[in-house]
């Protein structure tokens, strides 16, 4: 077995206030093999977004890396100096974003948005930045590239948006590409087909995706293995199949019936969909023991008073709970 | 995500401002107490043109007045014509404002074209404008600087109506039986009176400075009624021989006004956190 | 773009329309008070002899419409009336008086752009640093300042004192002249300049398309260059536009303190010769000037921000 082309080893990420220090992440690892799609699903301040961009070097104050380690391709980059993040941001590790409508600059031409990264990176002038960034709007299959590269982004719909910043991503050809709910602001019919750009043009190039979302299952759909940020800790991780076929944590199970089901499992019968009481915890807040006890239907004694250690389940799958059975 | 609440901001300017502000309304109000002579009938040729020292802390004008005295003074009529001038535009601007956003149709242009048309006049023109009519004194000064920079209240009050009524709650106010005051002084007045306090705030130091600009023309308070725009009038000519004359009269303003400012700043960050009040 | 332009010189005239409006009610409904209110001075009544002229001349007796429309008229065929002191037309008195107020203006506003600018966008970048802290108490400072009394410290400093430059006048013409009056009329739009830079530099840095440039693996100089200045700038410039209104009214005081032979100076001239006409000629020159500006502001605008270019 090579070694993998990302290894999270107990990161964690502290909130610094006047006050206080707050863990907003701890005790998080994962690997993520080359060319493989791994998910990472929760719902919205669990931290599964500043996991993502501490692996980008990208955590500003408050947030800061307080410990644990970031390995690429065996090389530790926890410690990066900004110069040496700057070389592997865009070049080796890219990150799209929620927002296509804010994460593009107003003021500044499509085209050139994209041309920057050849000019970075491999030293293009400028106006052959500009030939190649036509190609690689093509490639994301925008309709008549060569008119685009001089639209600005207002002019672009939602989904015009997330392709160019698709381009953007996949530009200087990376290992690793982070899609922070790359589709969550877009339309239904939309979403569909960035999810399928994405995934062809990664396929093509060999390039390893992390998919961070709350929908588990766009991410399951997508994604080989899956695991389940609680809270600032990974609850539950397993393949993908395995996680729908046999959840294990409280909380997966609880992601899974509040999903909308189609096919089969609907024709059980007319079910109501279920939701999960209770909102995810305040960081200055978590609970002792177990930090999703106050929301969970199983919960017993030892849950509010000790805090789970990770069980391995197969194929390197582990799961955190008192009652994981 | 959900962040711990943090501190707040804008401490120490709150303190500072509040302080300056504090001493300069307390000169004014305790100015015979603390005044060594009277400001204006008190001259005496033998002590002209005193340098600052331990007589005279200050020093003395070209007639022998304690300059130190006269600038005590000085802070009643500033602080008179902050704090009248500041009421006057939030009364208009509330007025107007409100019953603009309320009742909308040809009142709501006829305001928004006046809103529009101060802003079109530079403020200190428009002032000059006035008190060339009306002629110097401090009443002429109030209603110059308190009917022409309404503008920022007037400006607020309508768009918080506009809110309240695209959110439903002016209607059910309605429905239920208030009045149209009654709704306009219990719903949308205390939603703007943060905002409100932190213009008038800075527009008093404003007022301030025009004041001082008009009187320093001849056009405000003149002398020998102790002013200090009026004062800094009179010391211009002496500037080579008694430059002390300028200093001080300038340095209470900048106190006076730098209170206000940074008064202002630090209620924003508590009052009005959105921040609908940024000066442009 | 063409049409943008055509729109916003639409709105100009209306609003130009209310001033004029405005400045008759004021000078020309009302003078018989003007005349009156400044009798206070000490200098007497006016001549009863004068007072009739002055009635004559403005058509005092004639219907209120009637004298609105061949003021307006007058005003269009770019005929301000006479004044009452020196018998000339009003605009060629006031024609002398543009170009160093102009002079001034542009001076003033170019060194607050030049260092408010510069000093904000150094306090953002660097925020909570020495640096910040020291620049934003120099703002809040620029901005209590009396801009006469400054300028007064200057001359006193400066001239009177140093003898480095000369204490008022106009001089020449040249530079020398034209250094502190352009510094004490500037300090204000400068502070404030300083304080909004900053608050625009240090929105956009949080937005979310400077992320996506750092994720780029940009430095942070590019990310400045190449994202962040023009993105400032389209606040900037508002700002700078509305800075022009305060700034003009300060500029006749400062004028006035210089001895500098502008607008400004005129204007106060003629408030206490009681030389309407000349008063009015004035008040609409600067006001016309500032609305000009504030075009050209909104020109600028649709230049920088391509959003605005094809907005309805």
């Amino acid at each position: 077995m090579t070694a993998p082309l990302l290894r999270i080893e107990d990161l964690r990420i502290a909130l610094r206030t006047e006050s206080a220090t707050y863990n907003a992440v701890e005790n998080v690892s994962f690997e993520i093999g080359r060319g493989e799609a791994f998910g990472l699903v929760g719902e919205s301040g669990c931290g599964k977004s500043i996991t993502a961009l501490s692996v980008m070097g990208l955590l500003r104050r408050p947030l800061a890396l307080a410990g644990g380690k970031i390995v690429l391709d065996g090389e530790e980059i926890q410690d990066a100096s900004p110069a040496e993040w700057r070389r592997l941001r865009g070049k080796r590790v890219a990150m799209i974003f929620q927002e296509p409508m804010t994460a593009l600059n107003p003021l500044s031409p499509v085209g050139r948005q994209i041309a920057e990264m050849f000019v970075l990176h491999q030293g293009a002038g400028w106006s052959e930045a500009m030939d190649r960034a036509e190609d690689a709007l093509r490639q994301v299959q925008v309709p008549s590239p060569e008119r685009r590269i001089k639209d600005f982004p207002h002019q672009l719909s939602g989904g015009m948006r997330q392709r160019v910043m698709i381009a953007i991503a996949l530009a200087c050809g990376p290992e690793l590409l982070i899609a922070d709910e790359p589709t969550t602001a877009l339309d239904v019919t939309v979403q569909a087909e960035i999810i399928d750009l994405m995934r062809e043009l990664c396929a093509a190039k060999g390039t390893a995706i992390l998919m961070i979302s709350h929908d588990l299952g766009l991410v399951a759909n997508m994604c080989r293995r899956v695991a389940v940020m609680y809270a600032g800790r990974i609850v539950e991780q397993q393949d993908a199949d395995a996680i729908f076929a046999s959840p294990r944590h409280p909380y997966t199970r609880g992601l899974i019936n509040s999903l909308p089901r189609l096919g089969a499992r609907a024709r059980q019968g007319r079910q109501r969909l279920q939701e999960i009481s209770g909102v995810v915890p305040s960081i200055a807040g978590y609970p002792a023991g177990c930090r999703f006890n106050p929301r969970c239907v199983a919960v017993t004694d030892i849950c509010r008073e000790v805090s789970p250690e990770a069980t391995p389940l197969p194929a390197d799958g582990l799961v955190r709970c008192h009652h994981h059975g | 995500m959900r962040m711990p609440r943090l501190r707040l901001k804008g401490g120490t300017s709150l303190w500072i401002g509040g302080t300056l502000v504090a001493v300069a309304i307390a000169v004014a109000v305790a100015a015979p107490l603390i005044a060594r002579t009277d400001p204006v009938m008190d001259a005496n040729l033998m002590n002209a043109e005193i340098p600052p020292g331990l007589e005279f802390p200050f020093g003395t004008d070209a007639q022998g007045r304690d300059i130190y005295s006269r600038i005590v003074y000085g802070a009643r009529i500033s602080l008179t014509v902050g704090i009248v001038s500041q009421i006057l535009n939030s009364l208009i601007g509330v007025t107007l404002g409100l019953t603009a956003g309320y009742w909308g149709g040809w009142w709501d242009d006829v305001v928004t074209g006046l809103t529009n048309l101060m802003l079109a006049i530079p403020s200190l023109i428009f002032a000059l404008a006035i008190m060339a009519i009306l002629g110097p004194g401090l009443s002429s000064l109030l209603a110059a600087l308190g009917l022409t920079a309404w503008s920022y209240s007037c400006r607020i009050a309508r768009a918080q109506v506009l809110s309240l009524k695209s959110q439903g709650y002016i209607q059910a106010a309605r429905i239920l039986g208030y009045g149209d005051l009654r709704i306009m002084f219990t719903q949308v007045l205390p939603n703007i009176l943060g905002p409100l306090i932190v213009i008038a705030t800075l527009g008093m130091g404003g007022a301030i400075l025009s004041e001082a600009a008009l009187s320093f023309l001849g056009l405000g308070i003149r002398p020998p009624f102790p002013s200090w725009g009026s004062m800094l009038s009179e010391a211009r000519d002496q500037i080579t021989t008694a430059p002390w004359l300028s200093v001080f009269p300038g340095l209470a303003i900048f106190f006076t006004v730098l209170g206000l400012n940074l008064l202002g700043d630090g209620l924003r960050d508590i009052l009005d956190p959105q921040s609908t009040t940024r000066r442009t | 773009m063409l049409l943008v332009l055509g729109r916003r010189l639409a709105n100009v005239i209306p609003t130009l329309l209310a001033v004029v409006a405005l400045v008759f009610l004021l000078f020309s409904v009302l003078p018989g008070s003007f005349i009156s209110g400044m009798n206070e001075d000490g200098r007497g009544a006016i001549d009863p002899a004068v007072m009739e002229r002055m009635r004559k001349e403005m058509g005092l007796d004639d219907p209120l419409p009637e004298r609105f429309a061949k003021y307006v008229i007058s005003i269009a065929q770019g005929d301000l009336g006479r004044s009452f002191r020196t018998r000339e037309p009003v605009t060629r008195l006031i024609g002398v008086r543009v170009w160093p107020s102009l002079k001034l203006v542009f001076a003033a506003m170019s060194f607050a752009i030049l260092v408010g600018v510069t000093l904000g966008f150094v306090a953002a970048l660097r925020p909570g640093s020495l640096v910040d802290t020291i620049s934003m108490v120099f703002a809040i400072s620029g901005l209590s300042l009396s801009q006469f009394w400054f300028g007064l410290m200057l001359m006193y400093l400066f001239a009177l004192q140093l003898q480095w430059l000369p204490s008022f006048g106009y001089g020449d013409g040249g530079i020398r002249h034209l250094i502190l009056p352009a510094i004490a009329l500037g300090v204000g739009p400068m502070a404030l300049l300083a304080r909004t830079t900053r608050a625009a530099v240090l929105d956009v840095l949080n937005a979310d398309f400077v992320r996506t440039a750092r994720s780029k693996g940009m430095s942070e100089r590019r990310v400045v260059s190449w994202h962040v200045l023009r993105n400032a700038l389209v606040l900037v410039v508002t700002i700078v536009g509305l800075q022009f209104g305060s700034l003009m009214g300060a500029a006749v005081v400062v004028e006035k303190l210089f001895a500098w032979p502008g607008v400004g100076s005129l204007l106060v001239d003629s408030v206490f010769q009681r030389d309407m006409p000349a008063v009015q000629g004035c008040i609409l020159m600067i006001v016309l000037f500032f609305l000009a500006i504030n075009t050209l502001v909104d020109i600028a605008y649709v230049a920088i921000d391509p959003r605005i270019r094809y907005r309805r």
